[in-house]
């Protein structure tokens, strides 16, 4: 398990029962905080809740960040550590800020048998960012490396944001799906 | 309403004589075609809800026992009888009242595995109607279904299914006047190949991390929420309606003996029709890569197949006359797996593909398990220095008596997974991993499995 990354916080480690500054904290909205206690409601138990009310708040705020993860303890009224043990574990759960399209490359064997290497490079080099190094200057983009995404029989896959695009062989088709990015044709990360 | 993606993928579903009955057409009914999800389509052209109807009238009992019949093995992995499974079920006595949960997994991780989405996005109503008939025989009260959180547009599309069948009154409160209510609910995962475990998956589906639990208590006695759950593949479960469609008897007459039925097959890596496949069980698997596949497609010759996706120990030329079931699979030293087939030709360097898949069972390694989250780790750090030239005499000794350490001390099958690939490549490479320590380079040259930009 090397992926322990920590959630972004104020600039100093917070120490036991010191709260988030105002101006860091994050609120819910009113609409997402209704549909929490909907999902809350179809569990036997509201701890369940937990990985949906992440996925919210990533949605909401853009990223699971420490306040994030207060949010959703607060949201659903369990422990803050709980939240975090979960947020911490699940690598879907971006812990520090995305770009606004976030290129998720994988890697594995049978994208790497036809050239998912070559392409990881490829995106690098197309949008000037390196692989879970943050966002681009203007916030356009990021990747990842990731693990298997289901698309192996039509590899290299690719994900941005929440679509798969696994027919991107060749560069062409990935200046297409860049470009179609900068006109918005595809669903945002965070809505 | 969110819009359901009609974006085409471009897996190949189909070969001549796809549909007969040498090659039956169980699981792939209208894959390919994007409008094949809607229930419409499902009830008036492939039988939909037929298999259902007929066993609501029957006992809970009866549906089992029909699918114990059938010889239904599961098939995320371990090939389990599927009806013996529903059959541990604890059942309602006059003094105790169970609340039952049928778990449907659909967390498909498992790297050159891609056959459960086809059936989510082709087929999400077989899937349903299968949870229904599951649901009914061991008289659940919920059922889950826990797919990956990449997934979300097949989520959005199950769930419009989902809701399909509320509609039409196959699930909700009293279905179709049996008196039984039962529903199904969807759960996102987020990113963890673990929670492909059964116990990793109940854990994660309560809103915990993704950690397998100690066995026993197993699922049958304490499972979600605590309560008696049986966990079953989406291929598993859609193979369900076929089932009571034709009997467990006909359907046990398809495949191999003691592996029946159909199952899906997917090929990935060097061939020249990669894709879907729905073949019989105990198919050679050279007529599936060289036939229906066309078999190499850079023109080298194949080196390595791995047959079930990548926790399966390689196999090399001599034993890819193997047909492939799960028995067959075992006694050759590899396993039925997934059904997800790697082919590898030879211009593949295998210390780099070891490397890779070994990557990934370091990363995804909970943690929970010593022997697991420190081995793997080891022999990706041993593998990396054989690879980038550092490799040291002796390093393939120590890479073999790190495996039985890990493989068999693990609370679940990951660590076992990770050894699978590993033993077998030593075994049956072994010179390209010497080549590699004496010459500091690639025994095969020019193959590039490995980015150089960063790493995870």
């Amino acid at each position: 398990m090397n992926h322990p990354q920590s959630p972004e916080t104020s600039k100093e480690p917070l120490a036991p029962g010191q709260r988030l500054p105002e101006s860091e904290r994050k609120e819910f909205s009113a609409e997402a905080l209704a549909e929490i206690q909907g999902i809350m409601a179809k569990y036997p138990e509201k701890l369940a809740a937990t990985l949906p009310a992440l996925h919210i708040a990533q949605r909401e705020f853009g990223f699971v960040s420490l306040a994030a993860m207060k949010a959703v303890a607060k949201a659903i009224g369990i422990p803050e550590g709980h939240v975090f043990g979960v947020a911490t574990f699940y690598t879907m759960y971006q812990k520090a800020p995305v770009g606004k399209y976030h290129f998720s490359v994988c890697t594995n064997i049978s994208c790497a048998l036809r050239g998912a290497a070559q392409l990881l490079e490829k995106v690098c080099e197309k949008t000037g960012v390196k692989p879970g190094a943050g966002p681009s200057p203007d916030g356009m983009w990021s990747v990842e490396e990731v693990e298997c995404l289901a698309g192996c029989g039509v590899a290299p896959c690719v994900q941005v944001n929440h679509d798969v695009y696994d027919e991107l062989v060749d560069e062409q088709k990935l200046i297409e799906v860049m470009e179609a990015c900068k006109r918005g044709e595809y669903r945002p990360w965070a809505q | 309403m969110v819009a359901i993606r009609t974006k085409p993928d471009h897996h190949t579903y189909t070969f001549p004589g796809f549909g007969s009955e040498k090659f039956p057409n169980l699981l792939l009914r209208g894959a390919g075609d994007l409008n094949n999800w809607h229930l419409n389509v499902y009830e008036q052209q492939h039988e939909g809800y037929v298999a259902m109807k007929a066993a609501l009238k029957m006992e809970p009992v009866a549906v089992t026992d029909e699918v114990k019949a059938s010889g239904l093995r599961g098939r995320g992995g371990a090939g389990f009888p599927a009806g013996l499974k529903w059959s541990f079920m604890p059942k309602d006595s006059a003094d105790r009242k169970f609340t039952r949960y049928l778990v449907c997994n659909a967390d498909e991780g498992e790297p050159g595995t891609f056959k459960d989405r086809v059936i989510l996005e082709y087929n999400p109503h077989q899937l349903i109607e299968g949870m229904i008939i599951g649901g009914w025989a061991m008289q659940c009260v919920t059922g889950y279904v826990y797919i990956r959180g990449e997934f979300l547009w097949l989520i959005e599309k199950l769930e419009a299914a989902i809701q399909e069948a509320r509609d039409a009154g196959y699930l909700g409160k009293n279905i179709l006047g049996t008196g039984w209510d039962y529903d199904i609910l969807v759960h996102r995962g987020a990113g963890a190949y673990i929670c492909g475990e059964e116990t990793a998956l109940l854990n994660s589906l309560e809103g915990r991390r993704g950690e397998p639990r100690v066995k026993p208590p197993f699922p049958a006695a304490k499972g979600a929420f605590g309560q008696p759950t049986t966990i079953n593949n989406v291929e598993t479960l859609a193979a369900v309606p076929p089932i009571m469609r034709m009997g467990g008897a006909e359907y046990a007459k398809i495949g191999s003996p003691k592996n029946s039925g159909t199952r899906i097959f997917g090929v990935s890596g060097h061939v020249k029709r990669p894709g879907i496949y729905e073949l019989p069980m105990g198919t050679p698997m050279n007529f599936l890569v060289e036939e229906l596949c066309g078999g190499s497609s850079t023109g080298k010759k194949i080196k390595a197949i791995i047959p079930g996706g990548a926790s399966c120990p390689m196999l090399d030329e001599k034993d890819f006359d193997v047909p492939m079931d799960f028995d067959n699979l075992r006694a050759r030293g590899s396993m039925g797996g997934s059904g997800g087939l790697i082919v590898m030709d030879e211009s593949v360097c295998i210390v780099q593909a070891t490397l890779r898949l070994i990557k990934f069972y370091a990363h995804e390694s909970c943690g929970q398990c010593t022997p697991c989250r420190e081995g793997c780790n080891w022999m990706e750090m041993i593998l990396h220095r054989i690879e980038h030239g550092e490799g040291r005499p002796g390093d393939l000794e120590l890479l073999s008596s790190l495996t039985p350490r890990i493989a068999g001390r693990t609370l679940c099958p990951l660590g076992d997974a990770a050894c699978g690939p590993m033993d077998s490549a030593l075994q049956k490479f072994r010179h390209e991993f010497e080549h590699h320590i004496t010459h500091k380079t690639c025994y095969v040259q020019g193959s590039r499995l490995l980015s150089t930009v960063g790493a995870h």
